[in-house]
């Protein structure tokens, strides 16, 4: 069955407001969308930051003496919550996503573009209830993860809260996952075949199906949860015959999946800017496909790693222990493309190259402390120590965000038609990239000393290290500094940027800067070779 | 390949420059009950891990009776069936038809829900009771809640497969099409549920 669509018909555009009024409204335009997740993650992600900041305030001293303890537990929790489902989840899924994709696949728009503006309109109230819930009765104490017991016997309102904006957020993340499984799968150009599609195209399709076979048993679990706490059921209350393992099994069952959510979309984007600033094509096309549908199979069956001293039986923990090591496979694949793409190019030292070499720096740092992680003697010392405290930053913040950053430099050109201050970009990225350093990697020695996390106060011999780390803290937070400048200057009067100022040849760069509302003037063009950097000369010689 | 273009709008603007794709609404759909799906298979390892490490307290009381639950299987695979006849008298253009049998198929819906309500109240165990007690609640409410949507959605498109103005034609299946394929999904978890829950 076909259908014919119009394009001016699609869009509405006699309907749709003009100017920066459109980001406030419920626009169908998928690049619209992009940059109302963009920015609404990023409002998040100041929050989530100042969290961070009363955290490590907090753990200066030994003692709690700048906040509360029950305080202190809503702090990390809200943290957490924000800055995983508010800032990592819908920014290098959403936004760069719904920004990218159409262009990738040479389509006008998304393939659901009204379900993509409800996937997006759900996320500013669910943020807003999470924060609020804060004034309520005080905000969930039981850290992003939820386990019962503890949210079970904690304030309710606050856990209730909790639960609703997690399952909002969920439910968004589930319709832009269909949305892009449908637009990368059945939106193609004619002519373009899977394996022509840019990198990041197949990381988003990897990740969407995660998503899609994922996050709904989140869902269900947290029902579940819900139910404990509203109905007094006892599905996780060992009290009333329950049992917490299951709780940990079927939440882990998303949320280790969850983290190559975070992780896999920041991989599809580091393919696409590495190429483009080093003059070279993407090393070992095929090899990174597999590489990214390996990791997808294989992030389903891992997740009781994360529970090994929940007493797990022998014969699981060998068997996850395994399946662990063997995701460091396709990664280590990934990571050596990389390299290899770098090899012998003609890269240029920008803000967008420094993030991305940042991200491989970091990444290949937290994944060696993964790949320690997953074997149970050593995970059971450093359980729920700074150490998982370290590990989980270094790729979070060290891989995603970096690679964020290293996006907002890359395309903002493409968005704004302006570009983006070098000087001020390369500022942003040496206060990141020490202070993100001093703040975590003193945290690996915290947690190998027995430094426990999630707490407010700790042994007065961890005073110094702590220290170091909230002083890493305090230069992460002055780095937004130059980049709110050096995005508002540029915005009002950066230098024109032209169409295509890196010279790159995937498909979004080869229409004007700002697009227009359709993408194309005329057809969309068939990108058949999107990395094909150095075929002009070779051909010449 | 046919066009599809029932809808007015899309007829009106014909004559401007078009573009067409695949009907991709259906696949969209499809993901959408992999993820449901999804949700269920979560909620049946739960209760299939507890039967397996939480055994039933001394006292609790945790019996159910076949014969109620059997009817209900033997409604929603006959309601299935019903929703098929309903498509086929749509395609031939036989909207009264297929009204009727749609009409029919939310009738069999119902009188699930009815005896769904039937079997809560007279049950010997309530919410709280025992952890077997609150999944079982747990797992067939989820159910019901299922099927009092694909309920309504039947009569909703009963309702647009009206001769007079009704959008449901024998050229715009769509709606007819994903529902009958909610409704089968429905009806295909009742029976797992039917064998975890009450046979095993």
């Amino acid at each position: 069955m076909t259908i014919s669509i119009d394009p001016q018909k699609t869009n509405n555009e006699s309907l749709q407001p003009k100017g920066w009024l459109r980001y406030f409204s419920f626009s169908l335009d998928h690049k619209v969308i992009g940059i109302q997740y963009l920015v609404c993650g990023f409002l998040f992600y100041l929050i989530g930051g100042t969290l961070a900041s009363a955290i490590r305030i907090e753990l200066a001293s030994p003692m709690s003496d700048f906040m509360p303890r029950d305080v202190y537990n809503q702090v990390l929790t809200l943290h957490g919550t924000i800055m995983i489902f508010l800032w990592i989840v819908p920014v290098v899924n959403g936004a760069f996503g719904n920004y990218l994709i159409p262009f990738y696949v040479g389509a006008r728009d998304m393939a659901f573009p009204r379900l993509n503006a409800v996937a997006f309109w759900l996320i500013p109230p669910s943020g807003l209830m999470l924060v609020a819930s804060y004034f309520v009765e005080g905000a969930a104490q039981a850290g992003w993860t939820a386990y019962p017991p503890l949210s079970i016997t904690t304030p309710q309102s606050g856990q209730i809260i909790w639960i609703l904006s997690v399952l909002l957020l969920g439910g968004s993340s589930i319709f832009g996952g269909i949305n892009f499984i449908a637009t990368i799968i059945k939106l193609r150009r004619p002519g373009l075949k899977l394996m022509q599609l840019p990198m990041y195209c197949w990381a988003m399709l990897g990740t969407s199906l995660l998503v899609v076979l994922s996050t709904p048993v989140l869902a269900g679990t947290l029902i579940l949860l819900s139910f404990d706490i509203i109905a007094n059921t006892g599905f996780f209350n060992p009290v009333l015959g329950g049992n917490v393992v299951v709780y940990q099994h079927l939440f882990w069952f998303y949320s280790h999946p969850a983290v190559y959510i975070m992780v896999l979309p920041a991989f599809g984007l580091v393919s696409e800017i590495l190429p483009v600033h080093a003059r070279k094509p993407l090393f070992g096309y095929t090899t990174m496909v597999f590489s990214i549908m390996g990791i997808v199979v294989l992030g389903l069956v891992v997740w009781a790693h994360h529970m090994f001293t929940s007493g797990t039986p022998p014969w699981m923990r060998l068997f996850f222990t395994i399946a662990t090591a063997f995701i460091a496979v396709p990664t280590g694949i990934k990571f050596f493309n990389w390299v290899a793409t770098l090899w012998g190019g003609k890269i240029s030292i920008n803000s967008a190259m420094l993030f991305s070499c940042g991200f491989i720096i970091n990444f290949v740092f937290g994944g060696i402390t993964g790949v320690a992680l997953a074997q149970v003697p050593f995970d059971i010392h450093v359980h729920d120590t700074y150490f998982v405290v370290a590990h989980f930053h270094y790729i979070v913040y060290g891989g995603t965000v970096f690679i964020i950053f290293s996006s907002i430099y890359h395309w903002f050109p493409k968005v704004t038609g302006k570009m983006l201050n070098e000087k001020l970009g390369i500022l942003h990225f040496i206060i990141t990239f020490i202070g993100f350093n001093l703040c975590f990697a003193p945290q690996h020695w915290l947690g190998l000393n027995g430094m426990p996390r999630r707490v407010a106060e700790y042994d007065p011999q961890f005073q110094f290290v702590n220290q170091i780390s909230s002083l890493g803290a305090l230069l992460m937070a002055i780095s937004t500094i130059p980049f709110l400048i050096n995005v508002f200057l540029s915005v009002k009067n950066g230098k024109d940027a032209g169409d295509n100022p890196w010279n790159a040849l995937t498909p979004e760069w080869l229409t004007s800067s700002p697009p227009p509302v359709e993408n194309w003037e005329g057809e969309a063009p068939l990108v058949e070779e999107p990395y094909g950097y150095g075929k002009e000369i070779s051909e010449q010689n | 390949m046919t066009t599809l273009d029932s809808s007015k709008e899309i007829q009106k603007n014909n004559s401007e420059v078009n573009e067409t794709h695949e009907d991709f609404r259906m696949f969209g759909f499809i993901t959408f009950l992999i993820a449901d799906g999804m949700t269920f298979a979560g909620f049946f390892a739960a209760y299939l891990t507890y039967k397996a490490v939480n055994p039933l307290p001394d006292g609790a009381i945790y019996e159910l009776e076949l014969p109620i639950p059997t009817l209900n299987t033997i409604l929603l695979l006959v309601s299935s069936a019903t929703f098929h006849k309903a498509g086929k008298a749509l395609l031939k253009d036989k909207n009264s038809d297929s009204q009727k049998w749609l009409f029919f198929t939310a009738f069999l819906g119902i009188i699930f829900l009815i005896c769904q309500l039937f079997e809560y109240f007279h049950l010997p165990f309530g919410l709280t009771d025992n952890l077997f007690a609150s999944t079982f609640y747990a797992l067939t409410g989820f159910h019901g809640l299922h099927v009092t949507l694909g309920t309504l959605m039947i009569l909703i498109i009963a309702w647009q497969s009206r001769i007079d103005g009704g959008r449901l034609t024998s050229q715009n299946m769509f709606p007819l099409e994903a529902v009958e394929l909610y409704w089968h999904f429905v009806d295909g978890i009742w029976v797992v549920l039917f064998i975890i829950l009450y046979l095993l």
